[in-house]
């Protein structure tokens, strides 16, 4: 009985810790000068409110989603990609490039085209610290990081100069593309600002489920983060899935990107920083995936509450002041307490095993085995 | 455009890489202690963030240079403090905590910037203070002599920690603990003190970094200021080899690659700022690449240590 209240509290455990971060959030809001239950209660008006409210959530979702699903498959094989800004700003040039290329394609050749090219850039922009790592040895921590910036300023040089608007001209130009042809729009869902994006992401989730746990290459990667010395003993080909593993996850935050052009903006503009376009949905992207424990499924809901709490920040600010810079410090605090948390689950599994070795003792005793002797 | 690297120019992008690179040496330096006991403290860029909003907001207040730094250095120690408790009491992965940390220290910056000053201002900060007779040295003196204190502190801190880490009992637990934890334990030495002291150290170093930025080198505080600097001294420590003076040559090399990045887009040369701006990055990608194949890390880098009782 005592086991099965442990396993309760593991899997309620990312959200004890994200209530623990909401109480030292609240205490902030406090200090703030502002009542924590209106602030909340704001946020939660906010977020889901409305209809619209409601789909927005579903909107801001959506890239957390992609991206996380993506961060799923690296961290599952041992691999941390910090790099979804990036990804994402390559899905987005890539698929918005093609777009303006052919302004008189039919969309339903055009979208999927540039969904798949997005998808494709993500992963092209993922790979190159995978074959870092791979093959030179370098922490792809750093290298994801460093490719950050290198998109950014591809971004801003793009935005300046190939892609920008042809009616921008001279110093006073505004860094931005041409709006994409309307029958690229990604078709919405209900009469608000939800798209499909939103349900191709659901999907994919899924998807990437059954990638991870029901086939062999799945397995391979899983196999390579939970022990890798193992893997190589059993013949898995270890290097190579690392790449593949930072393969998929930038192809999924490239997509994110894509759809986020596609979807949302319609077109690109940069002030100069990755979350112009972003709107750092590559490292909510992490800490959502961390919060559905880095499982895909797992991870729409966990999605959908950042997502929430990215819109309702919005909220937040007008009704109490209190600037929504606040959600990335709460947000923070969410992966910090959320993988603080993983002692608890450490210590449960330890005494269950604990446990179970001294019913197998007690056992052995009761049967009062002949004590073996001699032997080699 | 045939006078452009004259004597003096070249003079003037050495001074500004001294400058430039002060920034990266006290959080590299500072990550160069943790990681050599083996955290990973992803965290340094919102450390830096930190300190830089709390020196800039002091020095906006009142004035004061000394309290805006020391409040810095007391703000960076608190969070290294906080991320010593989550790496080394609860074990927690430190590549990922450490990732919290630094979108802590980004929003929390901004919000206290947003509640506090909300737009952008400048202040006065450390002043050139030359070094007499030194300072008069023609070439080495513009260049190494001319500058503010913070950056003679940041050159005198290598030394140091060359010195702590090389040639102290303090600095040989350090390593043990980095390079084996269990037989350091073994031998008596306390893995999470140890870790603790080398944590808050670097958080400190860190917050000074950030101080160096706000109240030293820019005299200015707004949204995301370091713009990723912190990231780069976690990349420098790296291509250091987790030895101080190599972190001081790589810092060198980066901050002067990054002084004739702007050089060449304040004289206008024909190369858009978008890829100077990226150069220097592309180049730590080369130089980790490089550094990958000469020096091994410490081996329990980034790795928990839990005793089996």
């Amino acid at each position: 009985m005592r086991i099965r209240w442990s396993s309760i509290f593991d899997a309620l455990l990312p959200l004890l810790a994200t209530l623990a971060a909401l109480a030292v959030g609240g205490v902030m809001i406090i200090l703030l000068g502002a009542n924590p239950l209106t602030a909340y209660g704001a946020l939660i008006e906010g977020a889901f409110g409305s209809v619209n409210a409601l789909a927005d959530t579903f909107v801001k979702a959506t890239p957390l989603l992609l991206v996380g699903v993506g961060i799923c498959i690296a961290f599952r094989a041992g691999v941390i990609n910090i790099g979804g800004e990036g990804q994402m700003i390559l899905g987005g040039l890539s698929s918005i490039a093609l777009g303006l290329a052919f302004p008189n394609a039919p969309g339903i050749i055009m979208i999927p085209i540039a969904l798949l090219v997005g998808f494709l850039a993500g992963g092209v922009w993922g790979g190159i610290p995978g074959y870092l790592k791979a093959r030179f040895n370098v922490n792809e921590i750093l290298s994801t990081i460093m490719l950050n910036v290198i998109a950014v300023q591809l971004m801003n040089l793009l935005l300046r100069g190939p892609l920008i608007q042809p009616d921008q001209k001279g110093a006073a130009a505004i860094p931005q593309t041409s709006r994409l042809s309307m029958a690229f729009d990604l078709p919405r869902l209900v009469p608000t600002r939800l798209h499909l994006g939103a349900l191709i992401a659901v999907l994919l989730a899924v998807g990437v489920y059954f990638f991870l746990w029901r086939t062999t290459i799945g397995y391979r990667i899983r196999a390579v983060g939970l022990n890798t010395s193992a893997s190589l003993y059993a013949g898995i080909k270890v290097k190579r899935y690392i790449v593949l593993s930072l393969v998929l996850s930038g192809a999924f935050s490239g997509l994110a990107g894509a759809i986020q052009v596609y979807g949302v903006n319609h077109f690109m503009i940069t002030d100069g920083s990755a979350a112009s376009f972003t709107g750092s949905a590559g490292f909510n992207g992490i800490v959502a995936a961390l919060f559905g424990q880095l499982h895909p499924i797992g991870t729409i809901p966990a999605s959908f509450l950042f997502g929430a709490l990215l819109v309702g920040a919005n909220k937040l600010q007008r009704v109490v002041q209190v600037p929504a810079a606040l959600i990335t410090a709460l947000n923070g605090l969410v992966v910090v307490f959320v993988v603080s948390s993983e002692i608890f689950r450490r210590k449960n599994a330890r005494r269950r095993a604990i446990k179970v070795l001294e019913e197998k003792l007690a056992l052995a005793a009761q049967e009062e085995l002949p004590v073996s002797e001699g032997g080699g | 455009m045939d006078d452009l690297l004259t004597g003096s120019v070249l003079i003037g992008l050495l001074a500004s890489a001294i400058r430039l690179a002060t920034p990266y040496l006290y959080a590299a330096i500072g990550e160069t202690f943790g990681q050599r006991s083996g955290v990973l403290n992803l965290g340094v860029d919102g450390i830096m963030l930190m300190g830089a909003f709390s020196a800039f907001y002091v020095v906006f207040k009142t004035g004061d240079l000394v309290g805006g730094l020391l409040l810095a250095a007391l703000v960076g120690l608190l969070m290294g403090l906080m991320m010593a408790f989550i790496s080394v009491t609860l074990n927690a992965q430190q590549g990922i905590s450490g990732i919290g940390v630094y979108l802590f220290g980004l929003g929390m910056s901004d919000l206290l910037f947003q509640k506090l000053i909300n737009n952008v201002q400048t202040v006065s900060g450390f002043p050139v203070a030359p070094i007499p007779i030194l300072s008069k040295i023609p070439v080495l003196g513009p260049i190494l002599f001319t500058q503010n204190v913070l950056v003679y502190g940041a050159y005198l801190l290598v030394p140091i920690a060359w010195f702590i880490l090389n040639k102290t009992t303090l600095g040989l637990k350090i390593r043990a603990v980095g390079e084996n934890p269990e037989a350091a334990d073994t031998l008596g030495v306390s893995v999470s003190k140890v870790r603790y002291f080398t944590v808050s150290l670097g958080g400190l170093l860190s917050g000074i970094a950030g101080a160096s930025l706000s109240i030293a080198l820019l005299n200015v505080f707004q949204y995301n200021l370091t713009n990723g600097l912190g990231f780069i001294a976690i990349a420098l420590v790296y291509f250091g080899g987790w030895r101080p003076t190599w972190v001081l040559l790589g810092s060198l090399i980066f901050s002067f690659v990054n002084a004739l990045q702007i050089w060449v887009q304040v004289v206008g040369l024909p190369i858009p700022s978008d890829v100077a701006v990226m150069t220097p990055y592309i180049l730590t990608i080369v130089v980790l690449v490089l550094s990958a194949q000469r020096v091994r890390p410490p081996s329990a880098l980034s790795k928990a240590y839990e005793r089996l009782e």
